[in-house]
Formats: structure tokens, sequence, C-alpha cells
């Protein structure tokens, strides 16, 4: 079951880490439908946050069509997020494994690795929002 | 979960479990409380905040029944602490110096908490006990303030009240301790929807526990209502020298270098220049302590109206 982690420094409502670890866990497979969610009794057990947030949180995935409320039993797993299918998911982390073993092969560390990998992701997010590039160079589009 | 109807959900009033009207208690010719008013809804968490000697231990053991007003009248959930006696086990008080038989061991205690509550969880608080590591063959004489804490707090908690009244329950607790009674208080409030109302003035401990604030200074409510309204009631505002503060509320002005720093309750459009943000709850609280003259706001109102002694 999920373990939320309340970080009460990072800026972030509480009620949204709730909802944005709870999204985390769906697109990484660790929730799937069906799974049950935490009641809110057991999450302000482990986090000493107010009821009411964890409700707020879980009102909040239930408008999105996340989760659902079953009356008497808990909150249930709707539906996963992320749109690769589970074999494409696993190449692409295959491969990223790969580059890893490399990465650490030619001398870098984990901190290196991560502003790398968010280095190249910062540029190729300025290079699909420059509206001068030329078109179908990696646009996202709807997911 | 029985926790999913809370306080607030549906815009419904709920019964007021804690209210005072024209409250008032004085110590012989000191006024240690005096006119206070509020409502705090059932199922609220509500923390009790204020300097020390502000009231806040009186109010507290006027609602738990151990003292009697002066004037004015407290009621939880619609009845006289200390004189119905059908509230008795409806309430748990753990007091600032956690009283407790010191040659009791800490299973008696439970046990005497067992035969007096006829609502007794005593798996509840055995593990209240138990989390602390507390040997229960050990003489409540011998443990240190915070494992007495710890086994009040399990009394308190075993009860299984409606309204539990706290005062200044986390003070003498390691951060652990701390962090595990905060979340076995928050579970009750869950389950059962046990309003809490806890006094302290650790500012931060209150961040992201309490929904209901009670701003107790000199003796008078300052703050009272939901956290989101009164938050949501302020700005700050940040800007230069001379940008004009009307037609707000000012409760504090405060000077830095070159530039003015005001907390206000906006009352209409913020004039052009002031950088507008909204007030965390250890700002606004430090505010309104600093400024002893800002102007009180409540949002309370008792649900059903109280006759004020005449």
């Amino acid at each position: 079951m999920i373990e939320y982690r309340i970080d009460r420094r990072s800026g972030v409502a509480t009620y949204q880490q709730i909802v944005q670890q709870t999204k985390q866990a769906l697109r990484l497979g660790l929730l799937q439908p069906g799974d049950k969610l935490p009641t809110a009794r057991e999450v302000v057990e482990a986090t000493a946050i107010n009821p009411n947030t964890v409700l707020k949180a879980y009102r909040e995935l239930e408008r999105e069509g996340l989760v659902e409320p079953r009356p008497g039993l808990g909150t249930f797993v709707q539906r996963s997020l992320g749109n690769a299918d589970a074999a494409g998911d696993a190449a692409l982390r295959a491969e990223l494994a790969a580059w890893v073993d490399r990465a650490f092969a030619v001398g870098l560390d984990r901190e290196d690795v991560t502003a790398l990998t968010t280095a190249v992701l910062d540029a190729r997010e300025q290079r699909t929002s420059a509206p001068a590039d030329q078109a179908g160079g990696g646009r996202e589009g709807a997911r | 979960m029985n926790g999913e109807a809370r306080v607030g959900d549906e815009g419904t009033t709920p019964e007021a479990a804690f209210a005072a009207n024209g409250l008032g208690r004085r110590y012989r010719r000191r006024w240690a409380l005096r006119d206070c008013a509020f409502a705090i809804p059932a199922g609220a968490v509500c923390g009790l905040v204020g300097p020390n000697g502000s009231g806040k231990s009186t109010l507290l053991t006027l609602g738990a029944g151990l003292r009697q007003p002066t004037a004015g009248e407290v009621r939880v959930h619609g009845l006289r602490p200390g004189l119905d006696p059908e509230l008795r086990e409806r309430i748990g008080f753990v007091a600032q110096d956690k009283p407790l038989y010191p040659r009791l061991t800490v299973a008696e205690t439970l046990r005497f908490g067992r035969e007096l509550n006829p609502r007794w969880d005593q798996e509840l608080a055995l593990q209240v006990v138990q989390q602390g590591r507390l040997p229960l063959t050990t003489r409540v004489g011998e443990l240190s303030g915070g494992q007495r804490t710890r086994v009040a707090l399990a009394l308190a908690l075993g009860k299984r009240p409606d309204v539990l009244l706290l005062d200044e329950p986390m003070s003498d607790l390691d951060p652990l301790s701390r962090h595990q009674l905060m979340g076995t208080l928050m579970g009750q409030a869950a389950e059962h929807g046990t309003t809490v109302v806890i006094s302290t003035h650790i500012l931060s401990e209150l961040d992201g526990v309490i929904d209901h604030l009670l701003l107790v200074d000199g003796g008078q409510v300052r703050l009272a209502g939901p956290v989101e309204e009164i938050l949501g009631a302020h700005l700050l505002l940040d800007g230069a020298e001379g940008l004009p503060l009307e037609p707000h509320t000012v409760l504090e002005v405060r000077h830095t270098g070159r530039g003015v720093s005001a907390l206000v309750r906006p009352d209409g459009p913020v004039a052009e220049g002031w950088r507008a943000e909204s007030p965390d709850l250890e700002q606004l609280l430090l505010a309104y302590l600093r400024s002893p003259e800002a102007a009180p706001l409540n949002t309370t109102v008792p649900s059903t109206p109280l006759e004020v002694a005449a």
C-alpha cells in the first residue's frame, strides 16, 4: 500500500503532495486499478496531518476520475496514469539502465546523472516550446 | 470510514462541540477571561494559542468543568461542564501538570481508567503506552515527565471522549513521541469525529494539524474560526514607503529598510505597487501577538443562541 511522505517545508500544499504522490505511484505502476488507498485514519496516524487534508486530496483524485470511494470499503484506484504500455516501458527502462551503467563507468555519480538528465529534459522542453523551431521536431501533442 | 463526514464538507452547520458566550472568570480581583464568545463545531481540530498567562488554561478548565464561570456560559455539546453529569464521560482533559497517582503502576492506572469509563478502549490506551515502550509494571512516580504525559494521554484517549481538551500536551515530549501522539490524535479525529482542542505556544506544531483556530490574548478572544477562512481574510503586503493602505483594516505595519511590510484585512482592491501574498499560520499569529491593538476577528457564531447570564 502507498505510504505518503509529507514535507511541511516544501511550500506545496499538503493535500497537493498527497495528490502528486498518488499520481506518481500511478505513473510508475506502483498503484494499479483495483488497489485500495489507505484510509484517512491510516494516513493521518502515519503523518500527523489533519484528516480533512487527506479527504480533500482523495476528493480531488476522485474528481479527476482516478479513484473511486466505495462506501464502507474504502477508496479504490479506478484507472492508471501514463500512456506508455508496459512492454514499451520495460524497453525504455532497460535502455536507460544501460545508459546509466555507461555513465557510472565513465565516472559520473548520481548527482551528475540527475543534473545531466534534467539539463537534457530542460533543453528539449525549450526546443518544443520555441515556435520558430522546425515543425514536427518532437511535438508532444495532447496525450 | 466513519471519518468521511468532516467539518466544513457540505456547508452545513454542525452542532457546536465547545462554545461560550459572555464567558468570564475572575480570580480574586483579576479577570483571567472576560466576555469570551466562540463556537467550535463538532469534529474540529482546534488550536488554542496565546501568550503565557493569556487565559488558555482557564478556558480549558472551564470547558472540562473543573471550574465554573464567574460570568456568562460555557457549553460542551450544549451541556454545562461540571454540572450536567452525563457530560463527564464525553470529555477527556489533559491538564498541563498531568495529575496522576504516582504510586500506581502504568497497568493499574489504565485499569483505573477502564473501571471509571464505560466507553473505555483498552486496545487504544495500551497502544499509546506501548508505543513509548513504557513498562506496564513501573510506578507512575518513577516515570520521566514525558513518559507521564504519555500515560495521561493514554487515559484521555482510552476514555474515547467526544471532546478532547489538551493543555500543552506536547511540551515535554521528544520529537518522535510528538509525531506519534499527534498521529494518534488525528486518527481518532478521523475515525470517530472526535473534537480536539489543543493549546500550545509552539506555533509550528499546529501547521497542517489544526482546521480551527482560537487565539486568546489578555483574557479575550482575538481570532476564532476555521483556519482557511481566517488566513483567507488576510493579506501580507510588501511595497515602497508611502503606498496607500486604505481602505483596509491594518493590523501591523513594519518598516523594513526602504520598504514597508503590512498585514491587513483587505476591504476592496489593493493599490498598485503592493506585492500581496497570503500569510501562513505562523506569520499571522506572530503579527497578532505583536499587535495587541489589532482588531479581533471572530467568524464563529454560536449555533444555538446562548443566554448571557444577567
